[in-house]
């Protein structure tokens, strides 16, 4: 009997049962709660695993087919980019700026999502889940090392690329990423998936990655648009799980509902503030932009989040706590944090500058609230400053959030002309916060955030204040990788390759 | 609850003063002085007396503000843990009560040169 | 009412896809940015094998379209014939 009978091509809902919940089983000479250990302590009450659902039914013979398709297309425009000195066709090498603070700041997080879905996926009992969780952890590795294989070809020709990861240990601004996937990695499973699910692939990778890479593409950086589109597709299913997790929790269980909310409002607040740095590169980092931090915000955050929320009423969720505090933010914050780069920019391993007047001007086109009336006066200052031959630098170091290890750069949501100054004792130590958010996050769970790890006290505890000493530590060289633009040898560097790759002398 | 764990758990603080080879953390910002982006943070023997901290960095770091010529030192409104407060000159900090990361504000009414106009 | 979306890589492969999705959601707004499309729709919006399949002339799987997917808003529901985003009304 060797007649061949066609194989009936399964359904995707069938393929999806044969290839996720049928690889599980029973433990059978071991409690679940021994294999399990980690699901309960949280407080998420699940009563039937089974009712996870991939929405994409994606199951790991696609995954691989699907993944490597994307591969080939991201090398064949990385290979065309270094082949063709793609080093040479971005507009102007102050965009690197913003490259650098992606590769110092997102990229290592790209791996640290890694680490913590390899682990989640370990401590989840459902087979749904596991299988899910585990096309994350490799979707992740994989945007870290496409985006560090990348951007490693500007790092042939430019300076501030070599040693991102020990500015993501080490450097200040880099900490509020660092912080938040610390942060994530120690919570449990499910607070875990809130916390990149929820917060970093919802709030924040929309926001990172679309927008922005939409204007790498305008300032001609063919590899970041490549690697940002081939992560972002990841992204569609990693939110849709990050969803789906959301309301399976909601589902399963009415007394799941307030442990939910608690932590839909500590990671709203935790991704906004690492959205900081992003608004900032969106506003002042692209010579040439797509859009304002506002207009992306309020396409991805206003209309999509409050899509999001809207939805999600139906199990009793209301938007984050947060939620008015950072839309008075928006109009703000990256000119509050830009002004505090380029102040402290002894001390970045990349370049800031004084916008020009062409800048300012679409400056205050886009915030015609704020602008002019708080941030221009200072910009024109401190340009007065570096005219008169005395460039601003603010040897001060800063006070930094306990939360969200931030230098306090914010104001208060209804006084732009006031600091935001929130303290508070725990166990006879003080403790400071950026916001209110910040501090509330700290006093749900102070034992956890006591220990933070503070690049500005650190340097006086550590190295006695000696800046040089710093400098060393953290691989960033004095008068190469840091300090103004103008004047930089990325800039001398660009000028003369770009004059040479357009003429003939 | 003060931390989600499975068991016990208690953090060991980073920062305690012990940890700063016998100085102390002091913040001190300038109210409505926005120029300088958060408050500065400094770094100080606790016998420094509080002269010696005004007129040595702080009144350094103060210095791109184009109002930092017009202070007038014994007119500074002072706050601690933003409270009036007011400080003793000649004592140091431990007897002027200004503890390790201690917050101190500035407030110099009238001088306003960079804030917007209210 | 709230919007769902679907954004695109802008090339060669998905010109037909937003061919068919413009012809199944006569409510979509096509927005063209740089490198990519975002196609927003009141409430929902439905993307259908069979019309791309038409668009294309050749058999195509859903699935497919992770390749160039670069984001969407929305609750997801696949099967083997069609993939829909909505919001709950």
């Amino acid at each position: 009997m060797d007649m061949k009978v066609a194989k009936k091509k399964l359904g995707l809902k069938e393929k999806y049962r044969l290839m996720t919940r049928d690889l599980g089983w029973e433990p059978t000479y071991r409690a679940k709660d021994e294999v399990f250990p980690y699901v309960n302590y949280e407080g998420i009450k699940v009563h039937d695993w089974d009712k996870w659902e991939d929405p994409f039914r994606l199951t790991m013979d696609s995954y691989w087919k699907y993944q490597a398709e994307k591969e080939r297309k991201f090398y064949a425009i990385i290979d065309a980019h270094a082949q063709n000195n793609g080093h040479l066709n971005i507009t102007d090498a102050r965009y690197l700026s913003a490259l650098k603070i992606f590769l110092q700041a997102i990229s290592p997080g790209e791996y640290a999502a890694h680490k913590g879905f390899a682990r989640v996926g370990r401590e989840f009992p459902g087979v749904g889940t596991q299988v899910a969780c585990q096309m994350q952890a490799i979707d992740e590795i994989r945007h870290a090392q496409t985006q560090i294989h990348a951007l490693s070809n500007y790092n042939k020709y430019y300076d501030g690329f070599h040693a991102f990861a020990d500015a993501r240990d080490r450097i200040w601004y880099t900490s509020v990423a660092r912080s938040f996937f610390d942060d994530a990695m120690s919570a449990g499973p499910f607070e875990f998936m809130i916390a990149i699910g929820f917060s970093f692939e919802y709030v924040l990778t929309n926001l990172l990655f679309v927008p922005f890479m939409s204007g790498a593409a305008y300032n001609g950086d063919m590899a970041t648009v490549t690697f940002g589109f081939s992560a972002q597709s990841d992204e569609a299913r990693h939110m849709t799980l990050g969803l789906e997790c959301i309301k399976f929790m909601l589902e399963q269980d009415p007394d799941n509902l307030p442990i939910v909310q608690g932590w839909l409002d500590k990671w709203f607040w935790r991704g906004f503030r690492v959205l900081g740095l992003v608004s900032t590169m969106m506003d002042y980092m692209l010579p040439k932009r797509v859009m304002s931090w506002r207009e992306a915000w309020e396409i991805y955050g206003v209309e999509n989040g409050g899509a999001l929320f809207k939805d999600l009423a139906r199990y009793g969720v209301r938007p984050p706590k947060g939620w008015d505090d950072a839309e008075k933010a928006i109009d703000h914050m990256s000119h509050q944090f830009m002004l505090g780069l380029y102040q402290w920019s002894f001390g970045t391993s990349f370049h800031s500058w004084i916008p020009s007047d062409e800048d300012m001007d679409w400056l205050s086109a886009k915030y015609p609230t704020t602008f002019d009336k708080y941030y221009r006066p200072r910009w024109d200052h401190i340009r007065k400053l570096a005219v008169a031959g005395t460039p601003f630098k603010n040897f001060g170091l800063a006070k930094l959030c306990q939360t969200c290890q931030l230098p306090v750069v914010f104001t208060e949501p209804d006084d732009a002309t006031m600091s935001c100054h929130r303290e508070t004792e725990y166990k006879g130590e003080k403790y400071h916060f950026c916001s209110d958010g910040c501090q509330h996050i700290f006093d749900n769970e102070p034992e956890k955030y006591v220990q933070a790890w503070l690049p500005m006290p650190s340097l006086f505890q550590e190295l006695n204040g000696d800046i040089g000493a710093w400098m060393n530590w953290v691989g960033l060289r004095d008068g190469e990788d840091n300090g103004d633009y103008s004047g930089s040898r990325d800039q001398r560097n660009f000028d003369q390759w770009r004059g040479m790759a357009t003429s003939n002398t | 609850m003060t931390v989600a764990a499975i068991k016990e758990y208690v953090g060991v603080p980073r920062d305690r003063v012990e940890n700063f080879n016998g100085k102390q953390l002091v913040y001190v910002s300038w109210d409505h002085h926005l120029l300088f982006a958060a408050p500065f943070l400094l770094c100080l023997p606790p016998q420094t007396t509080f002269r010696e901290l005004v007129e040595g960095p702080l009144s350094a770091l103060v210095q791109p503000d184009p109002d930092a010529a017009a202070i007038d030192w014994t007119k500074v409104e002072w706050l601690k843990s933003n409270q009036p407060w007011t400080p003793d000159f000649e004592r140091s900090l431990a007897d002027n009560g200004i503890g390790h990361k201690d917050q101190l504000r500035m407030r110099t009414p009238g001088l306003a040169s960079l804030s917007a106009a209210a | 009412m709230s919007t769902v979306f679907i954004a695109l890589q802008a090339n060669e492969e998905t010109r037909p896809i937003i061919e068919a999705i413009e012809i199944d959601n006569p409510l979509a707004v096509v927005n063209r940015q740089p490198a990519m499309v975002k196609i927003d729709a009141p409430n929902r919006l439905v993307i259908r094998k069979e019309t791309i399949e038409e668009q294309i002339g050749r058999e195509f799987d859903l699935q497919e379209l992770h390749i160039n997917l670069i984001t969407l808003g929305g609750n997801v529901t696949e099967d083997d014939d069609s993939l829909t985003l909505s919001w709950a009304e």
